[in-house]
């Protein structure tokens, strides 16, 4: 499978997925207008890394911000990890937010009591 | 000429407005608002986390605008605009106000009001689970929202949104919708 490697913009997240590594990051800005058209060749991606995944996944989210058309494509993802996990998998989010940004851990915990697959908050500290 | 968006807002003449524009609301149009913003925040050295709320709020109302804007009534004097709204960002004492405002058929009026006002009514705890049901039962509409921009508004501000409507003709409304972000909440 080709790794994916799309570099952030000041509107959408550097994304790196790597089949052979296992470790997968979503980082920066996501609030594109059409979110979209930006995750889906992201979702794309773990369908296809679903049929043959490594015992051990790792997500790493570490966003500034995210818009909420974005919060349901970055749901799509976590639901594709979910069926990684399902499938007797082991998979790990974890979420990453800055120590004074409640907004963002709470967002975090949102899809953690949505999302059954194992969550930790990671506090960013300056 | 009789309908002048202007007359219904606060005067812009004092040097607490931090921005304001009008017209057409495009992808281009956001990222200048919002850098412009940003950049001002930083420089008056405001906390981040007053700035993240600020910005996100932005991010919303804009994209709000960009997603779901009614077009402008025939003969209003801006035909150019494909997705006509203003935006007016003023400093308050504990944080910013951010107005925006759009032109709304008068036949979506109510349904545009039930939605502020149930927000409006549900507790902090309510919104938040509001917004968890929405994030998880709704898919994002044919105009490309997501329905969430103003439960997320409300949530990450802690504040009411109020709003206006202001009759056009017997068709057009226009709406505005002023939001508060301050410290502390």
């Amino acid at each position: 499978m080709e790794p994916i490697n799309i570099e952030g913009t000041p509107k959408t997240p550097t994304v790196r997925f790597d089949a052979r590594e296992g470790v997968f990051e979503i980082r920066g800005r996501s609030i594109p207008e059409n979110s979209v058209e930006f995750y889906k060749p992201i979702v794309d991606w773990l369908d296809n890394y679903k049929e043959s995944p490594l015992q051990k996944t790792v997500v790493n989210i570490r966003l500034e911000y995210f818009n909420t058309s974005s919060s349901k494509c970055i749901l799509d993802v976590f639901k594709k990890l979910e069926a990684i996990h399902k499938a007797k998998n082991d998979v790990e989010v974890n979420w990453y937010y800055e120590e004074d940004d409640e907004d963002m851990l709470e967002a975090g915990e949102d899809y953690e009591s949505i999302i059954r697959v194992p969550f930790k908050m990671v506090e960013i500290v300056e | 000429m009789g309908f002048n968006i202007e007359s219904y807002l606060p005067d812009q003449s004092n040097n607490n407005v931090i921005l304001f524009y009008k017209g057409n609301v495009d992808s281009d149009v956001i990222n200048q608002i919002l850098d412009k913003v940003e950049d001002k925040m930083i420089m008056v050295n405001d906390q981040s986390k007053l700035r993240k709320k600020v910005y996100n709020v932005l991010v919303e109302t804009l994209q709000n605008l960009y997603h779901h804007v009614d077009k402008v009534p025939e003969d209003y004097e801006d035909q150019m605009s494909d997705k006509f709204g203003i935006l007016l960002v003023t400093k308050i004492d504990n944080g910013y106000k951010i107005t925006t405002g759009n032109f709304v058929k008068s036949i979506n009026v109510d349904k545009l009001k039930e939605k502020i006002n149930k927000i409006n009514k549900s507790s902090h705890e309510e919104i938040k689970e509001l917004y968890k049901f929405i994030l998880n039962h709704q898919r994002i509409s044919a105009k490309g929202g997501g329905g969430l921009g103003l439960v997320d508004i409300a949530r990450k501000t802690g504040n009411k949104l109020h709003y206006s409507f202001k009759e056009y003709d017997d068709r057009y409304s226009f709406f505005f919708l002023d939001v508060l972000v301050n410290k502390d909440n």
